[in-house]
C-alpha cells in the first residue's frame, strides 16, 4: 500500500512538473504568434522604433523571419486594375509567354501561374452582404503566394520544392517525382502539374528560348520571375504593368523599397492569413 | 518454400491465369500512361490524387489490420489465433506491396523515386510513410517466413525473431497513423485538417483487415481444406464488430462537428459526400451513391455479425456475407470517399468533380489483381506447409 502510494507521488510530481513546463512551452508558442495579425504586418510595426530585434526576442517568438534576410514579395493594387480593366489579362499573358506555359483547351489539362478570378474564390475568408458594385464586377489576379512559411516546401519529399534564401518558393523540375503532394498541401491552390507533354500545348516557334519548357509529369507554378530577378530585372508581370504601380514588387524586409512604402501607406490584406502560411503577395482593395 | 506453390488442382491454376490477365491488361495500361503521362487518369490540377491514391489509403489500412491477430497471438499467448495469425502477416505483405505498386503508378516521374532517399526530406510526411511502409514490409516478409520455415521443420522459431514480432506491431500501428498525417496536417484543406483520421484510420483498418481476412478463411475452408477454427473465427468476429463500430462513431463526431459548429468549411465536404453540395444552381453529387452504399452495407454487415441468428449459422455463409459487407462499406469510405472528397471544395472555393478515366481504371483493377496473385502463392505456400505438418 505505502510502495504504491509512494510510486503515485513521484509520478504525481513528474507529471506536474512536465505539466507546467507544457504549459510554458504554449504560452511562448500562443504570445510568438498572434493568430490574424500577420508576420510582415507586425515586422512593419516594429520598423517605426530602431530596437525592434530587442521586442522581437521579447515576444519569445523564435521563428520571427530573420532580419538580415531578403525577403520578396508583391503588392496587387486592385484599384489600377478597376482602372483599367484590360491590364489583368495582358499580365496573364506576359507571365505565360515568358514562362512557356501551355494552353490546353480541357479543363483536366490546364496549367496556370496566374489569373483572374472572382473576389469570393480569392479571399474566402471574407463575408460581404450585397456585395459593392466593384467588387461584384472585377475580377482579382492571383498567384503563387510564395508563403514566407510555406506548407507546400514542408510537404515535398525531395526538396525539389524549397524556399530561397531571396523568399522565392522556386520548383526544381529535375528533381521533381511528380507526387503532387506539394499540390495537396497549398492552401490557396496555386500550383498545376504536367499531366501531360506541355510542348503539345506551345507553340514551338513562339516559345521563349530564354526560359525552359518542362517535361510531363512535374509541378509547376509562378516563380517570381527568378530568373529575371537574379539579373537585376523587374517580374514579367510587373513589367507589363508598365508605369501604372498596379504590382509593386520588392524586398519586404528593406525598410527603405518601395514596396514597404507602400505597404506603410496603405491597408493591404492576405489570402487566408489564419492558416498562418504568411503570404508574400498583397492586396490593396 | 517456393516449389510448394508450383502445383495445385486445376481452379488454382485457372484463378491464377485469370489474375495473371487482368495484370497484363493493366501493364499494357500503364505503358500506356507512361508514355503519355498521367494525363490519361482523370485527374485534373483541381482533384490532384484520384482512385490511386484513395486504393493507396485504404490498402495501408488492410496491412495494419494484420495486426490484429499479431497482437492478441504474440502479446497475450491467444493460441487460438495460431493458425491464422500467418494469414495476416501474408495479407500485410501482399497489401503492401499493391500499395506501394499504386504510388509508383501515381508518379508523374516514376524513375525519380529515389530521390525520397538522395534527396531526404525529413519533414515530409511521405519521407516517413516511406520508411515504414517498407519497414513493416521487412518485418511482415522476416517474421512470416522465419516461422513458418520453423513450422515446416517442426521446431520452435528462433527466439532473436520475436524481437522482430513485437516490433511489427508498433509499426502496423504507426504505418496507418503516418498516412492519415499526410493528409491531416495539410493547411486548408478542412475535411481532412482533423486530429480524428489517425484515429479513425486504425479503427476502420482493425475491421476491413480482419473482415477480409475471416472471408478468405472462409473461402479456403470450401476450397483448400483449410480451418481457421470455429472459436478464432468467433473472436474476429466480435474485433471487427468493436472496430467497425468505433470507425463509424467517429464518422458521426465528424457529422457533429461540422454541422453543430455550422462552421461552412467544416460542413462542405460532408455535405458533398453525402447530400450533394450546391454550387452556383448546380448540385454536384457524384460520390452521393458510394456514401449510402458505405452507411447500409455498414448497417447489414453489423446486422449480420452482430444477430445471434445469423452469426450462429451453422455454415457461417452469414459471417461470410456480413464481413464482405463490411470490408466493402470501409472500402466505399475510406478508399473512395475519403480522399476524393477531400478535394470538395477547391482551395478557390469551386468544385471540380472526379471520374476516373478507364485507363485509370484498369491500372487499378491490376494492382489489385496482383495483390490477389501474391496472395494465393503466399497462402498456397502457408497451407501446404500446414497440411504437411498434420499428415
Amino acid at each position: 500500500m505505502d510502495k504504491k502510494r509512494r510510486d503515485f507521488l513521484k509520478i504525481a510530481g513528474v507529471s506536474t512538473l512536465a505539466g507546467l513546463g507544457g504549459t510554458a512551452v504554449v504560452d511562448r508558442l500562443v504570445s510568438g504568434t498572434s493568430p490574424v495579425q500577420s508576420r510582415a504586418a507586425k515586422e512593419v510595426d516594429l520598423g517605426h522604433d530602431g530596437g525592434h530585434e530587442a521586442v522581437t526576442q521579447g515576444h519569445g517568438a523564435g521563428e520571427e523571419v530573420a532580419k538580415s534576410g531578403n525577403r520578396l514579395g508583391m503588392i496587387i493594387d486592385l484599384r489600377k486594375f478597376r482602372e483599367n480593366p484590360a491590364l489583368g489579362d495582358k499580365v496573364v499573358e506576359a507571365c505565360h509567354s515568358t514562362h512557356n506555359v501551355p494552353d490546353f483547351p480541357d479543363k483536366k489539362d490546364v496549367i496556370k501561374w496566374t489569373w483572374l478570378t472572382e473576389y469570393e474564390n480569392v479571399f474566402t475568408e471574407h463575408s460581404h452582404y450585397h456585395k459593392d458594385r466593384a467588387t461584384l464586377d472585377n475580377e482579382v489576379l492571383v498567384m503563387c503566394n510564395h508563403c514566407d512559411n510555406p506548407p507546400c516546401v514542408r510537404a515535398c519529399p525531395t526538396r525539389a520544392t524549397f524556399k530561397n534564401k531571396d523568399g522565392i518558393v522556386a520548383m526544381d523540375y529535375h528533381r521533381c517525382i511528380g507526387c503532387r503532394f506539394c499540390m495537396a498541401a497549398c492552401p490557396y491552390g496555386m500550383r498545376s502539374f504536367n499531366w501531360r507533354d506541355p510542348r503539345a500545348g506551345l507553340d514551338m516557334n513562339k516559345i521563349n528560348r530564354e526560359f525552359p519548357t518542362r517535361m510531363r509529369g512535374v509541378v509547376e507554378k509562378c516563380n517570381f520571375c527568378a530568373e529575371r530577378v537574379g539579373l537585376g530585372k523587374q517580374p514579367a508581370c510587373v513589367e507589363a504593368c508598365g508605369d501604372s504601380k498596379a504590382l509593386i514588387f520588392g524586398n519586404l524586409n528593406d525598410p527603405e523599397s518601395e514596396i514597404r512604402k507602400v505597404l506603410k501607406a496603405n491597408y493591404t490584406i492576405q489570402r487566408k492569413p489564419s492558416l498562418g502560411t504568411h503570404p508574400s503577395v498583397f492586396y490593396i482593395v | 518454400m517456393f516449389e510448394k506453390a508450383l502445383e495445385g488442382n486445376r481452379y488454382y491454376w485457372v484463378w491464377l491465369a485469370f489474375l495473371g490477365a487482368l495484370m497484363s491488361i493493366a501493364a499494357i495500361c500503364y505503358v500506356r500512361q507512361f508514355n503519355y503521362g498521367l494525363g490519361l487518369t482523370g485527374m485534373s490540377r483541381d482533384v490532384s490524387w484520384g482512385l490511386y491514391i484513395s486504393q493507396f489509403t485504404f490498402l495501408v489500412g488492410v496491412a495494419a489490420g494484420g495486426v490484429m491477430l499479431v497482437l492478441p497471438y504474440y502479446i497475450h499467448n491467444y493460441k487460438v489465433f495460431g493458425k491464422i495469425t500467418i494469414l495476416g502477416e501474408f495479407l500485410a505483405i501482399a497489401a503492401l506491396l499493391m500499395c506501394l505498386t499504386f504510388i509508383v503508378a501515381d508518379l508523374g516521374q516514376p524513375l525519380r523515386m529515389l530521390n525520397v532517399i538522395f534527396h531526404a526530406q525529413p519533414r515530409s510526411m511521405l519521407f516517413y510513410d516511406m520508411i515504414v511502409l517498407n519497414g513493416y514490409l521487412f518485418l511482415n516478409i522476416l517474421c512470416g517466413w522465419v516461422i513458418l520455415t520453423a513450422e515446416r521443420r517442426e521446431t520452435h522459431p528462433p527466439k532473436w525473431i520475436y524481437f522482430f514480432v513485437y516490433l511489427s506491431i508498433p509499426f502496423a500501428v504507426s504505418i496507418h497513423t503516418v498516412t492519415a498525417m499526410l493528409y491531416c496536417g495539410l493547411p486548408g484543406r478542412h475535411f481532412w485538417l482533423s486530429a480524428i483520421v489517425a484515429p479513425r484510420f486504425l479503427a476502420s483498418a482493425f475491421a476491413a483487415g480482419p473482415a477480409l481476412i475471416v472471408v478468405i478463411a472462409l473461402i479456403l475452408r470450401r476450397v483448400a481444406n483449410f480451418d481457421a477454427g470455429k472459436e478464432a473465427l468467433n473472436k474476429m468476429v466480435t474485433i471487427i464488430i468493436y472496430a467497425a463500430l468505433i470507425n463509424v462513431f467517429f464518422v458521426g463526431l465528424e457529422f457533429f462537428v461540422g454541422f453543430y459548429s455550422d462552421i461552412p468549411g467544416h460542413k462542405h465536404t460532408l455535405q458533398y459526400l453525402f447530400f450533394g453540395l450546391e454550387h452556383h444552381g448546380h448540385v454536384y453529387n457524384n460520390l452521393v451513391p458510394f456514401m449510402w452504399a458505405f452507411v447500409v452495407l455498414f448497417v447489414i454487415g453489423l446486422t449480420l455479425l452482430s444477430v445471434p441468428y445469423t452469426r450462429n449459422n451453422k455454415n457461417d455463409v452469414w459471417i461470410g456475407i456480413g464481413c464482405a459487407s463490411i470490408f466493402i462499406s470501409f472500402w466505399l469510405d475510406k478508399g473512395v470517399g475519403f480522399v476524393l472528397g477531400g478535394f470538395v471544395p477547391t482551395p478557390l472555393e469551386e468544385i471540380v468533380e472526379y471520374y476516373p478515366n478507364v485507363n485509370e481504371v484498369f491500372i487499378t483493377i491490376g494492382i489489385w489483381a496482383m495483390g490477389a496473385f501474391i496472395l494465393t502463392v503466399l497462402y498456397k505456400i502457408a497451407i501446404k506447409v500446414e497440411h504437411e505438418i498434420e499428415a
